[in-house]
């Protein structure tokens, strides 16, 4: 099946290490970028209790998460370390300095 | 090709080293492994609660066969390596199997000293060092019932007190009169061995064992005085030798053990040694914690990260005996240049001794009562200047106040069930149990398992003793060392000199500079390394918006729901109509869920949506408002009372001034949250003896209070000094906030730092030296020109997009 992306913005909107919301009808959509330039993005709830990934700190590929500082994957959406838990992850490319994913 | 590492001896800090490894240099090495024991790597110091039935031997596992296989580490187990060939580089074992290094890491432990009593050799006479002795003590236990331990140390102790409970009916023979003569003086012992002869041990002091005798086994042990003891079982516990003998007839240079340096390097560079075997700076060891470090340090050398140095442990002890609480640590005997501070209640078997030179406290003994004992080993580690707090510390810390625990709480005492995390709702079952079963040894890995202490952290301390009374001593992560985190081995107070020295002006430059492990850092230091650069270049530095948690990045506080708090000034708690009328408005324009007055005399309005914010500043500040900070580390709040304006016993203006210093202060950063209060009387109605910087007016003048807080650990402040104008108390506070802003550690609040520095330190900065407050006074001052712009204007001017979506969809 074909996949089906959308267009969220250019890269240049999103800071680095840092990440900007897409609001989507079945939720926000956290979409980070990192300090090389790499682009993921999360469902922006954390498997903990919700909290808005979106807002946390940002270091290689991953996210502390601003309510309780458990740390997220952003390749996978899994937490890190002894916390179990998991959101779910987008498929996203950079396509002449935009930014889509797939929804 | 990777470089093969060898490591001869799997146990606890072999082991520790290669684990420490893995994590920075997964792939590095190809690595081999030779242990004598026939198992993957223990909790050596678990088989204590093994032979007293608390455990099993699966359970204290520390790195099991599938952990080896996991990690592609080669074990030869049951194998022991007989020759070094330096040479040619390569070991060997009994069996000939022969293997090549690059480099060497030897971590053979020691070896139980056995006394060389005619008769030692016979069947039934051991040691307790490893699982076969456990194993021989629990099948002997089975079929015979007289058991004699030679040496009434820790490790004598433990053995009688699990043989006692297998059943046998136990003497313990020891030489002098003092029970662990090595960690407790004569009092402290003469307790314990009360309360050990209730349990029902036996005990033989001052006697001097002379032959052992039997015929197919041993029978009894005979002494000096020619009396005798039954005995169908005899452990020897008379101490450890580190076991250098492979080394040294490897030629490696040994002493009492293999001699190392700071980098853990023998004195041949491919070779490395840690734990019990070496010899560092003429001290051997025999707990785990300061072997930990040295794993550490190690580990990082043979990354060849060059960076970590072993200075060295000040280490503590615990009995691990069910039911006798002791804690021990440093020099506990003292010298003719030391003071000792004694209680005792003989009646409630509480003894507590601690040893003070040149005021700072060096050594402790705690029997009975050692719910202080984390605070105290603090103190000695950090060499706090203890003089402003001598006449009560021997009472606790409790002054500190501990909410929801209260000053009683030994741990020990406590039932499984019994809450220690109030925060997460952690109870003390599930954080022993977590420290068994994961086999964790600091705090910080009690905190990721458990969440125990991970919130509010008034608990740490509850965790540290749980720590300690189920593995015996002190755990917590590097005891001399604590790192800002994991990213690095530094220390808060190292990479603030290396920032100033080195004039490092970014935090790239930094991490660079000092070595970061990751690039990017991590959620810990990225904000204090901010902080730090900041600090120490106010006018020069960029604030790094990406390094600071949210609250401090959208200058609102992010509640449970993802909604924001939005907290404007208020000037000294005083405010008028028209601002009140402002608030409602907007509160309405809004629709504001909650208007609540805060703890803090100012108005908290609760349930802000992020793209709302920039919109409600923009009319806050068309009001007249500034923002409260009531999210950021820096000047939350000046409490004021209404003073000698209004109230009848006003002695000066309390509320004039509160304003005074609250525009004085807005706007500083600070490594911590600092609140401020004015009081017009000694009443005291602002709560001034609770803040980080309290004043109280008096008639004559005013009382300035430091160091105090309300929250999770109640402190009331110290009192600083008295002076007599306006202007004296405010130049005061800018020099108190520069010092502390200086001084203090990343998330640090005044209350922690003034109890590591200690108040006399302050005080010479501050009170007796006018150059030098009038320096950092200045300071402050300089580092404010640049600080008080408001940040919410500024974001509604220049950034407004940081608080929308990108994109809507659907
Ligand atoms: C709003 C307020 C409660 C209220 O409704 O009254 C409040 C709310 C919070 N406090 Fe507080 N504290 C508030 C006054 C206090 C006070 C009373 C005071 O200042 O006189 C204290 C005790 C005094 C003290 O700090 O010494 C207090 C001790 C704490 C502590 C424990 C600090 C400590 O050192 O032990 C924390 C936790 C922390 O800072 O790490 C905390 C943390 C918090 C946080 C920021 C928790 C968080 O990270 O989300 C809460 C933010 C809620 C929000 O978004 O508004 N709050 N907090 C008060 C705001 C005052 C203001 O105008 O700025
Ligand atoms: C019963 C007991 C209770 C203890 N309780 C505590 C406590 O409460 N708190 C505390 O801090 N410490 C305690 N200790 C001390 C702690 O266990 C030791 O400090 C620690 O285990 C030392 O670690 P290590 O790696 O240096 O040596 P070990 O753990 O002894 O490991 C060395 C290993 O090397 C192997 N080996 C030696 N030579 C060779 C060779 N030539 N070839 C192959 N393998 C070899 C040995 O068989 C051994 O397995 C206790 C010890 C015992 C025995
Ligand atoms: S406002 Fe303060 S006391 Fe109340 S729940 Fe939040 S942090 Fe705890
Ligand atoms: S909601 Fe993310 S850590 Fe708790």
């Amino acid at each position: 099946m074909e996949t089906n992306w959308t267009q969220v913005g250019v890269l240049a909107d999103i800071p680095q290490k840092g990440s900007r919301v897409l609001n989507s009808k079945d939720g926000d959509v956290a979409v980070f970028r990192t300090s090389k330039d790499e682009v993921f993005a999360l469902f922006d709830q954390c498997p903990h209790k919700k909290g808005p990934l979106s807002q946390g700190i940002v270091y290689d590929k991953r996210v502390a998460c601003p309510l309780h500082n458990w740390v997220i994957d952003l390749g996978s959406g899994e937490a890190t370390g002894p916390d179990e838990g998991c959101t779910r992850s987008f498929a996203t490319k950079v396509e002449d300095g935009v930014v889509f994913i797939a929804l | 090709m990777k470089e093969k590492l060898v490591l001869i001896g799997n146990g606890m800090a072999g082991m520790r080293t290669l684990e420490e490894l893995l994590k920075l240099a997964p792939d590095k090495y190809q690595i081999s492994v030779f242990g004598d024991e026939p198992y993957g790597n223990y909790n050596r110091i678990m088989l204590s609660p093994v032979l007293a039935g608390e455990k099993t031997i699966n359970d204290i596992m520390i790195n099991d066969l599938q952990w080896y296989e996991d990690n592609d580490v080669t074990l030869y187990s049951g194998q022991r390596v007989s020759k070094i060939d330096r040479i040619k580089r390569r070991v060997m074992t009994d069996d000939g199997l022969v293997v090549e290094y690059d480099r060497l890491l030897l971590a053979t432990g020691s070896k139980p000293f056995m006394l060389p009593l005619p008769g030692a050799d016979l069947p039934g006479v051991i040691s307790f060092r490893d699982i076969a002795d456990v194993d021989t003590m629990i099948d002997t236990a089975k079929s015979h019932n007289k058991a004699v331990v030679i040496g009434g140390g820790l490790l004598g102790l433990e053995a009688a007190n699990g043989l006692m409970i297998q059943g046998m009916d136990v003497t313990v023979v020891h030489i002098s009169d003092t029970l662990m003569n090595m960690q407790l003086d004569k009092t402290a012992s003469d307790m314990m061995l009360n309360e050990l002869k209730g349990k029902g041990l036996k005990f033989l002091m001052q006697h001097e064992s002379a032959t052992i005798e039997g015929k197919d086994r041993v029978e009894r042990l005979t002494f000096k005085d020619g009396s005798h003891v039954d005995a169908d079982l005899l452990v020897m516990a008379v101490g450890v030798r580190p076991n250098a003998t492979l080394a040294q007839s490897a030629g490696i240079h040994c002493k009492r053990g293999i001699v190392v340096d700071d980098t853990m390097q023998t004195f041949d560079p491919r070779v490395y040694a840690v734990g019990e075997c070496v010899q560092h700076r003429g001290s051997t060891f025999g707990l785990v914690a300061p072997l930990f470090e040295q794993a550490k340090v190690c580990a990082n050398h043979l990354a060849q990260m060059g960076i970590a140095r072993y200075m060295g442990s000040v280490t503590s002890t615990k009995l691990k005996v069910t039911g006798i609480d002791l804690f021990s640590a440093g020099n506990f005997i003292g010298d003719d240049d030391s003071d000792d501070l004694v209680f005792k209640d003989a009646a409630r078997f509480v003894y507590k001794k601690l040893v003070i030179k040149n005021d700072q406290l060096i050594g402790a003994v705690l029997y009975g009562d050692t719910v202080d004992s984390a605070w105290y080993f603090q103190l000695m580690r950090d060499g706090t200047d203890v003089s402003s707090i001598r006449e009560n510390m021997l009472f606790g810390q409790h002054h500190l106040g501990d909410s929801g625990h209260g000053a009683s709480n030994a741990v020990d005492g406590l039932p499984d069930e019994a809450e220690i995390c109030g925060c997460n709702g952690v109870c003390k079952g599930d954080i022993v149990q977590a420290i068994s079963k994961h086999n964790l040894f600091t705090l910080d890995e009690v905190k990721a398992h458990t969440k125990a202490s991970a919130s509010c952290g008034s608990c740490t301390g509850l965790v540290e003793q749980l720590l300690a009374s189920t593995l015996g001593s002190d755990f917590n992560d590097t005891p001399s060392k604590k790192a800002i985190c994991g990213c690095t081995g530094m220390t808060h107070n190292e990479v603030k000199t290396a920032i100033t020295e080195q004039q490092l002006k970014t935090i790239a430059e930094v991490m660079q500079a000092l070595e970061w492990q990751n690039p990017d850092g991590c959620h810990s230091c990225r904000p204090a390394l901010n902080y730090y650069l900041l600090s120490t270049w106010p006018n020069e530095y960029v604030d790094d918006q990406q390094s600071r948690f949210i609250n401090e990045r959208v200058h609102a506080n992010i509640q449970k729901d993802g909604t924001y708090s939005v907290i404007p000034r208020i000037w000294g708690g005083v405010t008028n109509p028209r601002e009140l009328r402002a608030i409602a408005d907007i509160s309405d324009k809004y629709n504001v869920p909650t208007v609540k007055i805060t703890g803090g005399q100012r108005i908290d309005l609760l349930g802000i949506k992020k793209d709302d914010l920039p919109k409600m500043w923009a009319d806050l500040s068309e009001a007249g408002f500034v923002s409260g900070h009531a999210y950021g580390k820096s000047l939350r709040t000046v409490k004021t009372c209404v003073g000698s304006e209004w109230c009848r016993f006003g002695t000066q203006d309390s509320t004039g001034l509160g304003i005074k210093v609250e525009k004085m202060t807005w706007g500083s950063w600070t490594p911590h949250k600092f609140k401020i209060a004015v009081s017009g009387c000694p009443r005291n109605c602002a709560e001034a003896t609770i803040k980080d910087f309290g004043i109280v007016c008096v008639d004559s003048g005013y009382e300035l209070h430091v160091g105090g807080n309300g929250g999770i650990k109640v402190r009331a402040t110290d009192f600083l000094c008295k002076v007599k104008t306006e202007e004296e108390a405010m130049h005061y506070c800018a020099a108190f906030m520069q010092l502390y802003r200086e001084d203090g550690h990343y998330l640090e609040r005044t209350a922690p730092w003034i109890e590591r520095v200690g108040l006399k330190s302050v005080q010479a900065q501050i009170v007796d030296d006018e150059a030098n407050r009038n320096q950092l006074a200045q300071r402050f001052y300089d580092s404010q020109k640049n600080a008080q712009n408001d940040p919410w204007a500024e974001e509604v001017a220049k950034q407004p997009q940081k608080y929308i979506p990108i994109k809507q969809v659907g």
